[in-house]
């Protein structure tokens, strides 16, 4: 079966050795993580990661299955590129001069710095985006290069993570409160 | 619970979280980085038996055992580093296999942590992949809370092995203690109890009620969730024949009606040979094995599939779930159970009968009345279970006589099947056994072993002769690691590559363990073995010597069809 992209999403309590939780399934089904991304959530005490990774459509719901199945994580979605607004942000070290400004002109790339012989780019956008600036720029010498991991947010009106944790409050309140009344 | 904040160093508040969850037995094994504990443990020993186990991996199993047998939770206590480690195969046993079990490991102090220190290791990272979840404490002010937890994680929804790695300090270093139980919705990330779908209830009647062809196949689940009795309920009112995995055997009465045997490899003729007929799968507690359904693609193909499972991460992971319903079948059962309108398949499960007589003709009867001079293990195990009314705990390594035993024994109560499934953990035996024992003291415990399991725990027969722990030990020796030449005589030509296996002298073995002992090799000996075994006052050892080369059949061979299960 051919592999398609998909974007997990996965949010879980803030604690150690998470990211190692998640491997542990990924390694098992020998997926290789394309891009990761992990941060806070708009939900406080609630740690995102976002991961980029190939599979097929049966696979992926078993990889999402498994990582939930984890006692420490709460919720794992998985999405397709069309659900989802991704950008990836790629930072480039050059040497200054007259073609590269030509390019930073034509190529919407944002300057962060420059030295007296160097120039630190930055460009975001798919990884299509910055590839592709990156081979424009190469012939000029590229010191360095790096792009992030892809970061997403959904297009559907909220992240189901939020209905699942208003419904585990609200089960836990209950049942403290009844525990009170005995 | 407590609730006064009174001071105590992490070690003695291990001991009082102990008592909290009522905890009176444990197994273990001590050394530096745990020593703490074992100190504590010193002042509670007229409330807290330990059991002091000759290998860290016995110890586990032994948890395995005393937690199967009885349906508690088994606790461990071991060592850093090297302690620690020999755990790991027992670990990954109960995790296979769901068994609920605390394993309390030391751990070097906090400060050290990461510097190589004497017998550091990292035990959480190690421990991951097969855990259902772990934790190190570093401060006694942890530990209340994160016992509570690990201990409701173990048992909670599909139970599992959790580890709490304990650095020394946190147990020298001194809180308040405060206990409380963690409930069930404490865990924001956990919902072990998922909401029942009454949508798929109804689905599932609908299908159960149309199904003219349609099997129930039980998993450890069904005892898992206590739910024996809504079980037969299930069943009486579906009127459908029931198969048992192998870790699904005892959850009912072999001698039901409707029961019609066991699945997999080296299950029954009839549940294996009549796949492609089946319409409908009513699956419960199980997870489709590969050890259960061999092939895939061609499991169950005719058929609709019910899958009732506690964990999410099993429905359709193999075999695609028509209707999943999702829940403890405890209760899921009973909803279905009531939308069912009462049937008769009596002409159906005839069909398993006519299987079962081919199967007595061919493999069966040859079995337990061979006319060879040489005892088979099939004879060996249905004298045994007849002779103890079939309600003895049954306990196995694994091998040959592991499908001999489960094969050829009947059950007549729940939990008196402990096997190492999903592992097939050999050693697993011995350790198993004597944990069964001291968790069901006043049921008879036996365990079938082969000659090359025994001597992979035989150290624990001392933690039995300490433990004055009344075994009993069937040794089916075959001079050979019987399962994997049994694959070298039918896949690999005859080429018995390492496994012929030769013995020690098992009679003094016995006595230097103060083990009751006889050895037999006759048919016409056997009676007089059992009857001594069975009068014996003490552990004992019985070692049946069996014919060499015998094969265990039927038989799927791995990857094919379970349709194409072969009868010799
Ligand atoms: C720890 C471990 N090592 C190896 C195996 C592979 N294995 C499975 S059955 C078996 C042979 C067991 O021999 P024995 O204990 O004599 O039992 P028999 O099959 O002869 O009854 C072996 C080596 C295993 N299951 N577990
Ligand atoms: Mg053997």
């Amino acid at each position: 079966m051919k592999k398609r992209d998909y974007i997990l999403t996965v949010f879980s309590e803030n604690r150690v050795g998470l990211l190692n939780q998640i491997c542990t399934v990924l390694i098992c089904k020998n997926v290789n993580i394309e891009t990761l991304t992990t941060s806070e959530s708009a939900l406080a005490g609630v740690h995102k990661f976002t991961i980029y990774v190939q599979s097929t459509p049966e696979e992926i719901d078993l990889i999402a299955k498994q990582i939930e199945k984890k006692v420490d994580i709460m919720k794992v979605f998985v999405y397709t590129p069309d659900e989802v607004v991704m950008q990836e942000i790629a930072l480039f070290k050059v040497s200054r001069g007259k073609s590269i400004e030509r390019i930073i002109r034509e190529h919407s790339v944002r300057i962060l710095e420059v030295g007296d012989d160097y120039m630190v780019l930055e460009r975001t956008g798919h990884t299509e985006d910055t590839q592709a600036l990156l081979k424009l720029l190469q012939p000029y010498g590229v010191q360095q290069f790096v792009r992030s991991g892809l970061v997403a947010v959904i297009k559907a009106e909220n992240e189901g993570v939020s209905s699942y944790l208003e419904e585990r409050l609200r089960q836990k309140l209950a049942e403290e409160s009844a525990e009170a009344g005995k | 619970m407590t609730k006064e904040d009174n001071m105590m160093t992490g070690a003695q508040a291990l001991m009082e979280c102990m008592l909290a969850e009522g905890i009176d037995t444990i197994f273990g094994y001590p050394g530096g980085s745990i020593l703490p504990v074992y100190n504590a443990m010193y002042d509670y020993r007229d409330r807290i038996h330990h059991v002091l186990v000759r290998h860290e991996q016995a110890a586990v199993h032994a948890a395995q055992g005393y937690a199967r047998a009885s349906g508690k939770v088994g606790v461990v206590v071991v060592t850093s580093g090297p302690g620690a480690t020999n755990t790991v195969s027992g670990l990954a046993d109960a995790m296979m296999d769901s068994t609920p079990l605390v394993l309390i490991s030391g751990q070097v102090g906090s400060g050290s942590l990461g510097t190589d220190a004497f017998q550091e290791v990292n035990f959480v990272g190690i421990t991951q992949a097969v855990t259902k979840w772990n934790i190190q404490i570093k401060r006694p002010e942890d530990l209340p809370a994160a016992f509570a937890k690990a201990f409701y994680v173990a048992r909670s929804g599909r139970p599992g092995p959790v580890v709490i790695d304990f650095s020394k300090d946190a147990q020298t270093n001194s809180a308040p203690f405060h206990y409380e139980k963690n409930r069930e919705h404490s865990i924001l990330s956990y919902c072990p109890y998922p909401n029942i779908d009454m949508a798929k209830i109804d689905e599932a009647a609908a299908l159960i009620n149309l199904a003219k062809r349609p099997i129930a196949m039980i998993g450890q689940g069904v005892t898992l969730a206590g739910a024996e009795k809504e079980l037969y309920n299930f069943l009486e009112k579906s009127g459908m024949p029931v198969a048992s995995t192998l870790l699904g055997l005892s959850a009912i009465p072999s001698d039901h009606p409707q029961y019609v045997g066991m699945l997999g490899m080296h299950g029954n003729y009839g549940p294996n040979v009549k796949n492609k007929d089946y319409d409908l799968v009513v699956a419960i507690g199980m997870r489709f094995d590969d050890r259960v359904i061999s092939n895939a693609n061609t499991f169950a193909c005719n058929a609709q599939v019910i899958h009732l499972d506690i964990d999410n991460a099993e429905i359709s992971k193999l075999i695609y779930a028509d209707v999943p319903v999702l829940g403890d079948a405890k209760e899921t059962l009973p909803k279905i159970t009531r939308r069912l309108q009462p049937r008769n398949h009596s002409e159906w499960i005839k069909e398993f009968r006519a299987c079962d007589r081919i199967e007595m003709e061919a493999v069966i009867y040859p079995s337990i009345k061979p006319r060879t001079p040489y005892l088979r293990m099939a004879e060996v195990a249905s004298a045994i279970s007849e002779a103890y009314n079939h309600k003895a705990i049954l306990v196995t390594d694994v091998g040959q006589h592991q499908m001999a035993a489960v094969r050829y024994f009947k059950y007549t109560s729940p939990r008196s099947v402990i096997t190492s499934g999903g592992m097939g953990t050999m050693g697993f035996g011995v350790p198993a056994a004597i944990g069964a024992k001291i968790s069901m003291p006043e049921r008879d415990v036996i365990l079938f072993v082969g000659d090359g399991g025994m001597q992979m725990n035989m150290q624990e027969m001392c933690t039995a002769m300490q433990e004055n722990a009344h075994i009993r030990i069937v040794l089916l020796s075959n001079n050979y690691l019987g399962m994997v030449r049994q694959w070298q005589e039918l896949f690999y030509d005859r080429r018995y590559s390492a496994t012929p296996i030769s013995n020690p002298d098992y009679e003094h073995i016995a006595a230097a363990y103060n083990f009751g002992f006889r050895r037999v090799e006759r048919h016409d000996d056997l009676q007089a073995a059992i009857e001594e075994m069975k009068s014996y006052n003490g552990p004992f050892l019985l070692q049946a010597c069996c014919e060499q080369e015998e094969n265990i059949f039927p038989m799927v061979p791995a990857g094919a069809s379970v349709t194409d299960v072969r009868l010799e």
